[in-house]
């Protein structure tokens, strides 16, 4: 304990550094957890070889609910149709796939431009009215969206859905497996490289302007913060971040579907981030193993009735209060509260300006 | 011409009725209720198996879908959702979307998955000529409905002492309650009258949309479009907007059919792109 | 509380799924058949039936075959592709399935067509209706029916009905789509005229200026495809509208008369004409002894067309199986099914060896009040239909 204070002493007085840089780094300093979800999700590889297929679906999932945190948790956008550009990204990673070019990590670029590009001209909806305002919009575009692409039949396959999608090799090398091995570490490492760039962007001046825009709109802009430039350039990068995600879900069971447009993946989208916690960029991951695995079992047992038991769950949550849930080991025991809180937020930074 | 124009009006009724509920839980009460289809559903499903199952009269059914489904909704609002009206509104959302699934399971579990049919009395079967012009009978039941609650509706909350007592409340809770009125309870019965509507307009709209346990969810967006159209505010205004997307549908649908899917959604967009507040808003409210 | 409480469901959940995965492959004398449907979701009452026709099956004939027990897994798909998909993996890998079956929806069934390529397991397809769904893969099979299939005969019968003008009104998607091309072009073919295409959207909570375009038109008749529950909800509506007083008849597939929901749909159904392959009311010992087992185990639900594809699923696997004498290969399967025939309650059928779908009777049913009960009543029968757009494929 001591020494933890002496540490802390040393950082809190800084001679040549800023306070604001300081906060900086010390916000994107690497935390234990982290470091052990990953290392954990990579271990999977090996330690859970018959279950890749469920991981592979957390896994976009999680890029999903991420995408959605960066506009709802950092910048408060509430959107009901973020599957709009999921789907889109599965579109053309789809079409691009069985039309042009087969490799895969080329078509996650043609997915993410289809879908930023889609994103940033349907920015300028969101940046007006309040909540339901909103809520709307984005629901209206998405289901405009799900009815232009079963309109173009020709193009998309309608509602049968697009099928002949060959996907091949990961950059010629990596062929996809029936167990689903190729998948899982794919995703995993679109997930993780996103994840950090995630991470970089939130942590830096730009996602701190945002959460001020969230905070208090006119407070923001009255200090000179662009709100309306940063609104379109965060749900522009969310978009991108979505689309991508629709990507692997093509890339990993080439066919796409029409319902990877439908209003039930947005709503679900929605359930994993809040299940997981919004505003810190893992309540995503957290939220969709949870998600995932939860309906899974649920449905296991109960193929037809599991989601009363979901909307059960949801509604304790909300009854509960979000926050307090973020709140559950204040419950334990002192003095096992303290060792947790030590070991959650022991950060690779802290150790070593200790050094120094 | 004069046929569209009719079927559009009562397109719109159809859509009003199903909405008038969530125009006050939502417009009134600013409660974020995606739940409300679940009500619509119960009332819905309340008055299948009276008629079919008991041979109880439509008209009856209609009175009990709305006072049954009034008291649960203020059952649930005293225990459930009085604590969420200062909630963040994604929390409302979650809640309610939560509802929405166990009453979907719920409804599979006691009723099963297929859909549900009612055969209406003799009465409003079949059709009648107005001014040459061949009209369902059911939908001018609809219509006429529609008109006099939407009046009734009107007065009710402009004229009455509970109407203002209600206006205040939403405004300004902290400043009602020092004038003595009891918001809670005002808020309440609100909460129940939403409610028992949202019943109501199950059961009158179970005869043409049908019923099946996806009631809940299925036509949502077209309630909530109802009321972010017609803004917030008022009951005319969620009104006025049920008749212009109702007579919009119709005639698109009837006209270019090839856009058919696209009318709703797209007016719905465009009305919030250049008023963000709803049609008939009282501008910068809220 | 709740985070803890739910990450210890969860990892239960693991747990669990781990020792099925290790109980699977211990088993050498069962046969495991994977039936993935839509339990929830809008089509659940798809998944509802056929697996009540499945379970009717095993009911009535055992759950042995060749000597091995055979074991149903049913699964959840929620309609939605990608989980069919997964699922369908999962079931493969870590359960150890011989065969898949169900798939309530074109897409769903698609969507494994990869999986049963790389893994050499047979499909049995028990709902899903658009024809091109068996040549996306060699291992697929089918006990339902294809639209062009339903949609042909109806075309036949009308123009030998002095029905001469028809307005078509589909659902706007692919099983829509393909009925509406098939009826026209058989119908046109024999001299008959379509007025007027109609195509209604998927979500469309009224009909009302559909049927004024089809009475606008004053055709001899409309010919209808639209999903079974909305179907119901349709005939309401064109009876309100008084087309029927018109002079305008309602032609249909079989989907808008489900039995599951006839019934309740009451007078305003009464004399339509549709064109299926199989009644609840189809007159054979077979269908009787059907019918009786299905309406006992089900609490007087009344099977439906989708009920009978998962009865007949399950009766291929098992003859499937008593062909090869046991043996679970795919490819072993798959020749067995081939060119297989039998007495199905809707009256014979066969596998087409070169397509592997379904060759049936398509009959023409009017709706008549038997007993107190709406039912289909068949009149006519057209033999041992082809699916037509394969057949025109083989033609080329």
């Amino acid at each position: 304990m001591s020494t933890m204070s002496e540490n802390a002493g040393k950082v809190s007085a800084p001679v040549t550094e800023s306070v604001a840089a300081t906060q900086l780094r010390r916000l994107s300093a690497w935390r234990a957890f982290e470091i052990v979800l990953w290392v954990a999700a990579f271990a999977a590889i090996f330690l859970l070889p018959s279950h890749m297929l469920v991981l592979t679906e957390i896994a976009i999932v999680a890029l999903f609910a991420i995408s959605l945190d960066l506009i709802l948790g950092y910048a408060g956008i509430v959107s009901l149709g973020h599957g709009a550009f999921f789907g889109l990204g599965a579109y053309a990673a789809g079409i691009f796939a069985k039309h042009i070019y087969a490799e895969p990590v080329t078509g996650l670029f043609v997915a993410a431009a289809a879908s930023g590009i889609f994103g940033f001209a349907t920015s300028f909806l969101v940046l007006r009215g309040s909540d339901l305002t909103r809520l709307m919009t984005t629901l209206g575009i998405a289901l405009m969206l799900a009815e232009v692409a079963n309109q173009m039949a020709w193009l998309t396959g309608g509602a049968d859905g697009l099928s002949g999608v060959m996907v091949g090799p990961i950059l010629g090398l990596f062929e996809f497996d029936l167990w689903g091995k190729t998948g899982y570490i794919y995703c995993l490492f679109v997930l993780f490289i996103l994840t950090c760039l995630a991470r970089r962007l939130v942590n830096a001046p730009f996602g701190l302007s945002l959460k001020a825009i969230k905070g208090n709109p006119v407070r923001a802009a009255m200090v000179g913060v662009p709100s309306r430039r940063r609104i379109v350039a965060i749900y522009t990068v969310a978009a991108v971040y979505a689309g991508i995600a629709g990507a692997l879900l093509t890339h990993t069971t080439s066919f796409v579907s029409i319902d990877v447009l439908a209003f039930h993946r947005s709503a679900d989208v929605l359930l994993v981030l809040v299940l997981g916690g919004v505003g810190y960029l893992y309540g995503g991951i957290i939220g969709a193993i949870v998600f995932t695995l939860l309906r899974d079992w649920l449905s296991v047992i109960t193929p037809q009735y599991w989601m009363f038991w979901i909307g059960l769950v949801l509604v304790i949550i909300v009854v509960v209060g979000r926050e307090n849930l973020g709140r559950w080991h204040t419950f334990l025991p002192n003095s096992l509260q303290e060792r947790l809180a030590r070991v959650v937020n022991w950060r690779l930074g802290m150790k070593l300006r200790g050094e120094q | 011409m004069l046929t569209i124009l009719f079927d559009g009006i009562a397109y719109g009724m159809l859509l009003f009725i199903i909405a008038v509920g969530l125009a006050i839980t939502l417009g009134l009460m600013n409660f974020i209720n995606l739940a409300h289809g679940a009500f619509a559903m119960v009332g819905g499903y309340i008055t299948v198996v009276l008629m079919n199952r008991h041979g109880v009269s439509f008209y009856w059914c209609l009175l009990i879908a709305f006072l049954a489904v009034g008291v649960i909704g203020a059952v649930l609002e005293r225990t459930l959702y009085r604590r969420l009206y200062s909630a963040p509104h994604l929390d409302q959302v979650l809640f309610s979307v939560g509802l929405v699934f166990m009453s979907i399971a719920a409804a599979h579990y006691f009723m099963g998955g297929q859909q549900q049919l009612i055969q209406l009395p003799p009465e409003l079967r079949g059709r009648i000529e107005i001014f040459g012009v061949g009209v369902g009978r059911y939908r001018i039941f609809i219509t006429v409905f529609c008109a006099v609650l939407v009046v009734a509706l009107q007065l009710a909350l402009t004229r009455t002492r509970f109407g203002s007592q209600l206006r205040a409340a939403v405004d300004d809770g902290r400043v009602a309650r020092g004038l003595g009125i009891n918001v809670s309870v005002v808020f309440a019965l609100t909460f129940a009258l939403g409610s028992g509507l949202a019943g109501l307009g199950g059961a009158m709209g179970a005869e043409v949309l049908g019923l099946d346990p996806n009631f809940a969810l299925k036509y949502i967006v077209y309630f909530l479009i109802v009321v972010t159209v017609g803004g917030t505010s008022s009951i005319t205004g969620p009104f006025l907007a049920a008749l212009l997307l109702g007579i919009a549908d119709v005639a698109g649908k009837y006209y270019v059919p090839e856009i058919g899917a696209f009318i709703i959604y797209g007016v719905m967009v465009l009305v919030l792109v250049f008023r963000p507040h709803g049609l008939f808003a009282r501008e910068a409210s809220r | 509380m709740i985070t803890r409480r739910m990450l210890m469901a969860a990892s239960a959940g693991v747990a669990m799924l781990g020792q099925t995965a290790l109980t699977a492959s211990a088993q050498e004398d069962t046969v495991k058949i994977g039936l993935i449907l839509p339990m929830t979701g809008p089509f659940s009452s798809t998944g509802r039936q056929v697996e009540a026709g499945a379970r009717t099956y095993m009911e009535m004939n055992g759950d042995t075959a060749a000597g091995k027990t055979v074991e149903l897994i049913v699964r959840d798909d929620a309609g939605t592709a990608d989980q069919t998909r997964r699922i369908a993996q999962e079931l493969v890998v870590n359960e150890g399935v011989n065969v898949l079956a169900g798939f309530g929806l074109t897409p769903l069934a698609l969507s494994v067509g990869p999986v049963l390529n790389q893994a050499n397991i047979p499909a049995v397809i028990m709902a899903a209706a658009t024809a091109s769904i068996t040549k996306e893969s060699e291992y697929y099979t089918r006990t339902s029916f294809t639209l062009p299939q339903a949609s042909v005969p109806v075309a036949t019968w009308a123009n030998e009905n002095d029905i001469n003008r028809v307005v078509t009104l589909v659902t706007d998607y692919g099983p829509g789509i393909d009925a509406e091309t098939w009826f026209t072009k058989e119908f046109t073919e024999n001299g008959g005229e379509i007025v007027e295409a109609v195509r209604v959207p998927l979500e469309n909570p009224d009909f009302a200026p559909y049927l004024q375009r089809v009475r606008d038109s004053e055709p001899d008749a409309v010919f209808v495809f639209l999903p079974s529950g909305v179907g119901s909800l349709f005939m309401r509506q064109f009876t309100e509208r008084g087309l029927n007083e018109a002079g305008i008849r309602l032609i249909a597939t079989g989907d808008v008369t489900d039995d599951d929901l006839l019934n309740e749909m009451g007078e305003p159904a009464i004399g339509t004409i549709t064109g299926h392959h199989y009644s609840a009311a189809h007159e054979s010992p077979e269908n009787e002894a059907f019918v009786e087992s299905f309406e006992e185990a089900n609490d007087g639900m009344r099977p439906n067309f989708m009920a009978i594809g998962g009865y007949d699923g399950m009766h291929l696997i098992y003859a499937a199986l008593e062909e090869t004498e046991g043996e679970v290969d795919g490819d072993a399967l798959m020749e067995a099914i081939k060119g297989l025939s039998w007495t199905s309650p809707r009256g014979p059928v066969s596998i087409d060896p070169e397509t592997r779908d379904i060759i049936q009777n398509i009959y023409m049913r009017e709706v008549e009040e038997v007993d107190g009960e709406l039912y289909n009543v068949e009149f006519e029968t057209y033999e041992a239909v082809k699916d037509p757009a394969k057949a025109e494929d083989s033609a080329e």
